[in-house]
């Protein structure tokens, strides 16, 4: 099965931008579906990110994160090559979780084909 | 253009708060009938209101519970806001063209 | 007094109006009409690339566009392409696929929809096309307004990103119809709101209507489908006219009605030159 997690992480010096795009329901179980009945809550509680064992990045998500969560931050000490552990838990017991290698920053413009975004 | 739709609409209503307020099962079903059929004709230009919907259903809902006096207002409110839309669709055959870039 | 008076004015446009000859309409010329509605936004927006319109409301607030610049590194149309893709490639229960049924295999090819097909005597647009793909081989066909529809349009979408728009309007007089039936639409009032397509996509382009920016209509379906925020999933075009619809307190019509293919006639021959930037998101 696919992943559910997308990662891009780019180093440029000492400081490795990391973006993630994790697909998930984020259901916060206040919601009611078309016959009134409610959603039960089923939503991400812990995304951490991991790199050389230590966790750089931890977030609790939960209910009030909205559905297919995005999520951008900066650390230090990594270096292109590096590996970055991505993984995720929720509420049910559900997880998934990606290894990603760190890119150095002259990766290129990423899948764009037209000249109409004019940056 | 947008003046000649909102006197329909009010002419409609004002006879509407003009009749007696009322109302008996006979005259929800005649008030209904005629606000259906209204909301059809407004079907067959393609250009219904989803308020006149709502209000339909407040109507059936009313008559349902008994309240005819509600029932009959609000079917007589349905019909009115179903003839503006009538009005709005055949007004448009000719006004659109005053929209359009040149 | 003022009653009366606005009656007479009434009475009075209700007589020159029944004074209007018929024919006194011009004759349908949509290369005017697209010269015109071209020149309209690139005078009214002098500092908007050409290109740039198919960004809808981006290229019209500076504020919006950095959201949105920095949303598309990781776009939230992805998942959407993906799945696209997955089912485009996935066999028909007979064994054929969607790239049978168009040409080039499919790929490429969202720039020249919608088309008027003289054997069926209407507008045939992507969509439609996607299902009677479905239907002519055995399949069941999807909703109009829902994720796998988007899902398909996405992909195609996405593999004809850059491609520009070339919508054909042939030398038949039902096709001058339906781009001026799908014109007519564009222009009416409609809803107990009275808006038209034009009162907020043309008058008001650019402007908020509540927390929105506007987009403006030169381009507006290039983008499409579109992952838009408001509804946390991917909605095609027919998603897109019925919620408009609704939210002009208009009854909406059926998806891929033959009014809302002859629309999207009517503002993909407008966009003509334009280039495909599908699949998009929105606020």
């Amino acid at each position: 099965m696919a992943s559910t997690i997308r990662v891009r992480a780019v180093a440029s010096g000492d400081n490795t931008e990391v973006q993630a795009l994790v697909q998930h329901p984020m259901d916060s179980g206040f919601v009611k579906d078309a016959k009134g009945n409610l959603i039960p809550p089923h939503h991400i509680e812990v995304v951490e990110f991991v790199h050389s064992g230590k966790a750089v990045f931890t977030a609790l998500w939960g209910p009030a994160v909205a559905k297919d969560p995005y999520v951008k931050f900066s650390f230090k000490g990594a270096q292109k090559g590096d590996d970055l552990t991505v993984s995720w838990v929720d509420n049910e017991g559900g997880s998934d979780s990606l290894v990603a290698k760190i890119l150095s920053a002259a990766w290129p413009a990423w899948r764009w084909l037209c000249g109409c975004l004019v940056h | 253009m947008r003046l000649f739709v909102a006197l329909i609409g009010f002419a409609f209503l004002a006879a509407v708060s003009a009749a007696p307020a009322a109302g008996t099962e006979a005259d929800f079903k005649a008030a209904l009938a005629a606000a259906l059929a209204a909301e059809n004709d407004a079907g067959a230009l393609k250009n219904q209101w989803t308020t006149t919907e709502q209000v339909l259903d407040a109507a059936k809902k009313a008559a349902a519970a008994g309240d005819f006096d509600t029932a009959v207002r609000e079917a007589r409110h349905a019909e009115a806001l179903a003839r503006a839309s009538i009005a709005q669709a055949r007004e448009q055959e000719g006004a659109w063209r005053a929209g359009v870039i040149r | 007094m003022r009653m009366s008076r606005a009656l007479t004015a009434v009475g009075l446009m209700l007589a020159l109006a029944a004074a209007q000859p018929v024919g006194a309409a011009d004759a349908v010329n949509p290369d005017a009409d697209f010269k015109a509605f071209r020149d309209y936004f690139t005078k009214r927006f002098p500092n908007v690339p050409l290109n740039d319109f198919v960004n809808g409301p981006y290229s019209m607030d500076a504020e919006l566009r950095k959201q949105w610049l920095a949303i598309d590194d990781f776009p939230p149309y992805d998942f959407a392409v993906d799945r696209g893709k997955e089912m485009f490639a996935t066999p028909f229960k007979n064994g054929k696929s969607y790239g049978d049924c168009f040409p080039g295999k499919g790929i490429g090819v969202r720039q020249n929809y919608p088309y008027f097909d003289d054997k069926a005597g209407e507008v045939i647009t992507l969509e439609l096309a996607l299902n009677d793909c479905r239907k002519a081989n055995g399949e069941e066909p999807y909703s109009y307004v829902n994720d796998d529809m988007a899902s398909l349009t996405a992909y195609m979408a996405f593999t004809s990103r850059g491609k520009l728009f070339d919508i054909k309007i042939p030398n038949d007089p039902r096709a001058l119809a339906a781009y001026q039936t799908g014109a007519e639409y564009f222009y009416s009032r409609r809803g107990q709101l009275n808006f038209s397509c034009a009162s907020c996509h043309v008058q008001s382009a650019g402007e908020h209507i509540r927390t929105e920016v506007l987009a403006p209509a030169l381009g507006i379906l290039a983008a499409m489908p579109i992952y838009r925020s408001e509804w946390g999933s991917m909605g095609t075009i027919s998603r897109r006219f019925v919620t408009c619809n609704i939210q002009v307190r208009g009854v909406p019509l059926q998806p891929q009605d033959e009014l809302y293919r002859d629309v999207e006639y009517y503002l993909s021959y407008m966009s003509n030159g334009l280039p495909i930037s599908g699949p998009g998101a929105r606020p």
